[in-house]
């Protein structure tokens, strides 16, 4: 359902007016108890800078309380706009129908569309997998909910939501020329906006944006500024498609061998700050770029001071 | 052919251990590896032992036919050879299992394997895979002949999804990583010169068509 497109979330009107967003990212995990969630959403709220976080759904198939419930929370509890994800993987159409209705009637205003990692890779591999529709197919179903108030079968839904839908990218992707058309594809079944994979080489970011700029969906890079030494180290050696600089590793293993823990963790935030706000500024020059999707898990405090820096120039 | 794995011996005894005098059949037809009269004897030897072993007492002769799944031929070569027999053991397919409990049911028959999937062979040394789930609406004119709803782990219709990295599925069978199905696709496509199919998106799939019990009335 290419081409139909309403704003209603905040993200997608700040777009829509030209503004570079930011986006965080929450991840629940295997609890009742999100109060450890909800003070990182606080934490990326009091920034000022970031217009919605990404709720995260059975990361890596591991099963957790249910991203609608959490992202509703979160957004009721702090006031920060969620991007709840849904993935195909645990769900038939039934049940994406019901929670994509849920997600209306709570008045979330973002799902990212998600296929999901295979049921098999996570901590309940023997579970039988759904996958029903595919992530592209989601975007679909729901831009049909959204914009014709009816469901896959064509059954008419009382009073539709109103909710934006956003689709995965890779830009590590090899080869990237697949990744493009696989990207067209989900244009044509009407993406709305892109959040990619994380990205730790600007070269890489470049290339990939210039390849994508045809499609005319606003793309929000993914980056990870990490923690310290192993996050980066663990990005490098196991996460497909994600290169680490060599110089980055080296820079970041030097600072982890500072004795000092609070000077060890300064030095790490005010790198992470400096290369994470050129890597920023870069990407801003590509008109298609419209954010940037800060995956700094368990580390909200380092979101601020990057933004600041990019908004600052030099 | 119909790929099978024999089942462990001691899930096989637990079966037959509540009985005196079985038959091991094999089935001469599509399952693979062989599942025939020699590997019968076979099993029928292994079985003594471990019944040996275990202190069971169990009388085992060995048979075969030449395709369980044929009613008539199932019924013409055993019905001679049951007499004093009070269960049977087959290593024919979950098809041919059900075929003996129907056509004799007076005697419980066991499966003597795990079905597993209909398939081709792909390597040397007699490795299966699997090619085909009969899913009911075959696709594989838009895909370059190769089936993303039994190749990819997912069976998406628009894959490939994240998880394809260097042209492999992100689940790995037995430690092994297998091609992903939608990196094939897209190669076959490019090949062609097709990589229009490859883009066009797929609509959702009618997964109703795979719901059992399925019958070839009214096809």
């Amino acid at each position: 359902m290419k081409g139909k497109f309403t704003p209603f979330s905040e993200l997608m009107k700040k777009i829509a007016a030209g503004e570079f967003v930011y986006t965080g990212e929450l991840e629940p995990h295997k609890t009742t108890d999100i109060s450890e969630t909800i003070e990182w959403a606080r934490t990326l709220k009091a920034t000022g800078k970031v217009t919605a976080a990404n709720v995260t759904d059975n990361p890596s198939s591991t099963a957790c309380i249910s991203s609608l419930v959490a992202a509703y929370i979160i957004q009721r509890e702090t006031g920060l706009e969620t991007i709840y994800q849904l993935r195909t993987a645990d769900r038939n159409r039934l049940a994406l129908v019901s929670d994509v209705l849920g997600a209306g009637a709570l008045g979330l205003k973002n799902i990212l569309a998600l296929t999901g990692d295979h049921t098999m890779l996570g901590d309940n591999p023997q579970s039988k997998p759904v996958f029903d529709l595919d992530g592209t197919q989601l975007i679909a179903m729901i831009k049909q909910m959204v914009y014709e108030g009816k469901d896959p079968a064509g059954n008419e839904i009382a009073n539709p939501p109103k909710i934006n839908v956003g689709a995965a990218a890779q830009p590590g992707a090899d080869p990237l020329e697949m990744e493009i058309l696989k990207m067209e594809r989900k244009v044509e079944a009407g993406a709305e906006f892109f959040q990619t994979q994380v990205v730790f080489d600007v070269e890489v970011a470049l290339k990939f944006l210039d390849e994508a700029s045809h499609l005319n969906v606003p793309i929000l890079i993914g980056i990870f500024p990490p923690k310290n030494y192993g996050q980066a180290e663990y990005f490098s050696k196991y996460v497909p498609g994600v290169t680490v600089p060599d110089q980055f590793l080296a820079d970041l293993k030097k600072l982890s061998e500072i004795s000092d823990k609070a000077e060890r963790k300064r030095k790490i935030n005010e790198y992470n700050v400096e290369y994470f706000s050129n890597f920023i500024r870069e990407i801003k020059k590509k008109p298609v770029c419209k954010g940037c999707h800060i995956m700094a898990v368990g580390y909200p405090e380092v979101i601020g001071p990057i933004v600041e820096r990019v908004e600052k120039g030099a | 052919m119909i790929v099978v794995k024999p089942k462990p011996i001691d899930e096989i005894l637990g079966f037959l251990s509540k009985h005196k005098n079985v038959l091991v059949v094999g089935c001469d037809g599509c399952t693979t590896p062989p599942r025939g009269l020699r590997e019968a004897q076979t099993q029928v030897n292994l079985l003594k032992l471990a019944a040996k072993l275990k202190g069971i007492s169990l009388n085992l002769k060995a048979s075969t036919i030449a395709k369980t799944c044929d009613k008539h031929i199932v019924y013409s070569t055993l019905a001679s050879q049951l007499e004093g027999i009070d269960a049977i053991l087959s290593l024919a397919c979950g098809i041919g299992v059900q075929v003996l409990n129907e056509v004799f049911p007076q005697l419980p028959t066991y499966p003597g394997n795990d079905t597993i999937f209909n398939g081709m062979q792909e390597k040397e040394g007699g490795i299966f895979e699997e090619r085909c789930k009969a899913c009911g609406s075959c696709i594989l004119g838009e895909t370059g002949g190769i089936c993303p709803i039994a190749r990819c782990s997912k069976s998406l219709l628009n894959g490939p999804c994240g998880g394809c990295f260097e042209g492999k599925c992100e689940v790995t069978f037995n430690g092994e990583k297998h091609d992903c199905a939608w990196y094939l696709i897209y190669q076959r496509l490019k090949e062609l010169g097709r990589l229009e199919d490859f883009k066009k998106l797929r609509p959702l799939k009618d997964w109703s068509l795979l719901v059992g019990p399925r019958s070839s009335m009214g096809v």
